[in-house]
C-alpha cells in the first residue's frame, strides 16, 4: 500500500486526456472521498495514539498553553460584547411587553446551549486551525517532519495528538470563560440600559440554566475542539506546492473547520434537544 | 550515442548494507524509477549522481523506509524494508542516520535539543545525552553553537548540525542528500571532510546523491589519517595500506528512470560517454 497520498502502484503512461464535465465530477467526487478517508485515518489515529505509548506530555502541555492560555484574551474581549450585545437585542423585544426581568433567562441559555460554544469554536478555529496548518505545513515543506519519521518519531504521536487533545480539552474551559464573561458583558448592559438591578439580572441567569443546558454546551465544545485540531493537522500534513501550498493550507483550515463547527451545530443541537426530553 | 555497458555483481544481501531490487515509483505526474537495481557494500560509500528530478531523493528515502516503491524490494542490513510496517520501521530506523538537503532541522529547538532528539525519544539521561551530544559537535566543530537556533546559523553550519544530529547514535548507515547543494566552494569542502571523517572514523556504509562529480572523487582519493588527524590524498606515500583500510567509493548514475552507469572512480574518469563527461564540467 503506497505511503503518501496520490502515490500511484502502476505504470502510468502520459497521453492527451480529453475533459469532461462528468470527467470533471468524477474527480470531484472521488477526490473529495479519499479526503474523507485520509481525514478520518488522520483523526482516528490521533486519538487511539492516547491509548497506547508512548506519550509526549510536554508537547500536549505547550499546546494546552497555546490552545487554551492563548485564545483567552480574544475569548474574553468578545464573550463580554457579544454578552452586552444579547442584552441589547433582547431586551429591547422585551420592553415592549414590559417583560425586562426575562432577559437574564433567555441571554443566559443562549450564551450556555448556543452562543458559547459556537462563537468559542469559530474564534479559536480562526486563531489555532490556522496556527496549526501554517505550523505543521511549514515543517512539511522543509522536511522536518520527514526528519521526525527518520529518527523514529512518528509525527501523529508527536504533532497530531497533543494538538487534539488539546482542543478537547481547552475548548470547554474557554466556552464556560465566554460564558461567564458574557454574563458580565450582560450584566453591565442590563444595568445601564434596562435598569435592572445587577443582582436581579444574575439571579435568573443562573436559576434559568437547567443541567441539559450547560450538556448541550459543553459537549458541543468537546467535538468544535475535536474539529478545529483535526482540520488545522489535516490541512497543515498534507500541504502540496511549498509555502504557497502552506497559505493555501492555512486559509482552508479556518474556513473547513468553521463550516463544520456550524454543520455540527445543527445536529448536535437536535441531538440534545432530543436526548434532554428523553433522559433529563 | 549508446549507454555504456553495465554489469551488475550478483545481489547478495548478507554482505551488503542496503539493496535495490527492480524498484520502481512514481506519482501522479508518472513513473521516476523504471526498475533500479544495485547494492551498497559495507562501509563502502555509493555515490548517486544525476539531473534534477531523476530520483536520487527518492532513492534515499526509500532506502530509509520514508517511501515504499510502487513495486521491486528494498533490502537494507539483511531486512525488506520495503515491506515492513510503519511502527516496525520507526524502531529500524535507528540504525540509520539521514542528512536532508537543506538540513531540516527542527527550527523551534536550540542546536543542542535538535542533535539531542534521538536520545531524548530513547528516555536516555540527561547527563549521557549532554556528553554525546558535545561529543558530537565536537567532531563537526560546532561546540560553540549549542544554545543557538537553527535561524542563527549559515548554511554550511547548518549541514554540519544536521550531520552532527545523523550521526548521534552512531548508525551503521547515513544518507546524504545533496549534502554540499547550494553551498561555496570551501564550505562544501569543510562538509566532504566531514563526510570523509564519518566514513573513515566511524566506518559507516554510506549513499550520498549529489549532482557534482568532484564530492564523489574527493571521497574516492582521499582518505582520512588518525595519525595526523588530518585528510591526505590516497595515492601518498605510506598511505596505500591505510586508505585499504576504509570503504570503497563506487558511482551510480541516474538516466531517464534507469541506472545509466555503475561502476569504480577510474571508469567514470576515464570514461568517453558524452552523459558522464557533462558531469566532469
Amino acid at each position: 500500500m503506497a505511503d503518501t497520498p496520490l502515490q500511484v502502484t502502476g505504470q502510468h503512461s502520459k497521453r492527451e486526456e480529453t475533459i469532461s464535465v462528468m470527467g470533471i465530477l468524477t474527480d470531484t467526487v472521488k477526490n473529495s472521498v479519499a479526503a474523507l478517508q485520509d481525514y478520518s485515518e488522520l483523526s482516528g489515529r490521533a486519538m487511539t495514539n492516547i491509548l497506547t505509548a508512548p506519550h509526549y506530555l510536554k508537547d500536549t502541555l505547550a499546546q494546552m498553553d497555546d490552545v487554551g492560555v492563548g485564545s483567552l484574551p480574544i475569548i474574553l474581549l468578545s464573550g463580554f460584547f457579544i454578552g452586552a450585545v444579547m442584552v441589547l437585542q433582547t431586551g429591547s423585544q422585551f420592553v415592549r411587553f414590559g417583560q425586562t426581568s426575562l432577559t437574564g433567562d433567555v441571554v443566559s441559555i443562549a450564551l450556555t446551549r448556543e452562543l458559547g460554544p459556537t462563537i468559542t469554536g469559530l474564534l479559536t478555529a480562526g486563531r489555532c486551525a490556522s496556527g496549526m496548518a501554517s505550523e505543521l505545513g511549514s515543517m512539511l515543506v522543509t522536511e522536518q517532519v520527514d526528519a521526525m519519521r527518520a529518527m523514529g518519531t512518528d509525527p501523529s504521536r508527536k504533532l497530531v495528538t497533543p494538538r487534539v487533545a488539546a482542543g478537547i480539552l481547552m475548548m470547554p474551559l474557554l466556552t464556560a470563560m465566554m460564558v461567564f464573561v458574557g454574563l458580565l458583558g450582560g450584566c453591565v448592559a442590563s444595568v445601564f440600559t434596562l435598569r435592572l438591578s445587577a443582582v436581579e439580572f444574575w439571579r435568573r441567569a443562573i436559576d434559568a440554566l437547567e443541567f441539559p443546558d450547560l450538556m448541550q454546551g459543553f459537549s458541543k465544545a468537546i467535538v468544535f475542539g475535536f474539529i478545529l485540531a483535526t482540520v488545522g493537522c489535516y490541512k497543515g500534513l498534507r500541504v502540496r506546492g511549498g509555502t504557497q501550498g502552506v497559505g493555501r493550507a492555512t486559509t482552508q483550515s479556518v474556513v473547513i473547520s468553521s463550516v463544520l463547527i456550524i454543520v455540527a451545530d445543527v445536529f448536535l443541537t437536535k441531538l440534545s434537544l432530543y436526548l434532554a426530553n428523553k433522559v433529563f | 550515442m549508446t549507454a555504456p555497458t553495465i554489469s551488475l555483481p550478483q545481489l547478495s544481501e548478507s554482505s551488503s548494507s542496503i539493496v535495490f531490487e527492480d524498484v520502481r515509483i512514481g506519482f501522479e505526474e508518472g513513473e521516476i524509477l523504471k526498475g533500479i537495481s544495485f547494492q551498497v557494500r559495507e562501509r563502502e560509500t555509493m555515490v548517486l549522481l544525476g539531473e534534477t528530478g531523476t530520483g536520487k531523493t527518492l532513492t534515499l528515502k526509500m532506502a530509509a523506509g520514508l517511501l515504499r516503491p510502487s513495486s521491486g524490494r528494498v533490502h537494507v542490513l539483511g531486512e525488506t524494508i520495503s515491506s515492513m510496517r510503519e511502527r516496525d520501521l520507526l524502531t529500524f530506523r535507528q540504525k540509520i542516520g539521514f542528512v536532508f538537503q537543506e538540513g531540516a532541522l527542527f527550527d523551534s529547538m536550540t542546536v543542542a535539543e535538535n542533535v539531542a532528539y534521538r536520545l531524548r525519544e530513547e528516555n536516555l539521561s540527561e547527563e549521557e545525552i549532554g556528553s554525546r551530544v558535545l561529543e558530537v559537535l565536537r567532531f563537526v566543530e560546532l561546540e560553540h553553537t549549542l544554545e543557538m537556533l537553527p535561524s542563527e546559523l549559515s548554511g554550511g553550519m547548518r549541514r554540519r548540525v544536521s550531520i552532527a544530529r545523523a550521526l548521534i547514535s552512531r548508525p551503521p548507515i547515513v544518507l546524504y542528500d545533496s549534502p554540499t547543494a547550494g553551498l561555496d566552494p570551501i564550505t562544501s569542502q569543510a562538509i566532504i571532510t566531514l563526510i570523509l571523517r564519518l566514513r573513515d572514523v566511524y566506518g559507516v556504509s554510506a549513499l550520498l546523491a549529489t549532482n557534482r562529480l568532484q564530492d564523489g572523487f574527493a571521497l574516492a582519493n582521499f582518505h582520512f589519517d588518525a595519525e595526523t588527524k588530518r585528510v591526505v590524498p590516497n595515492s601518498q606515500n605510506g598511505n596505500a595500506h591505510a586508505a585499504a583500510k576504509t570503504g570503497a567509493t563506487r558511482f551510480l548514475v541516474y538516466r531517464d528512470g534507469k541506472i545509466y552507469f555503475v561502476g569504480e572512480p577510474e571508469q567514470i574518469a576515464q570514461s568517453e560517454d558524452l552523459y558522464i563527461k557533462r558531469f566532469l564540467v
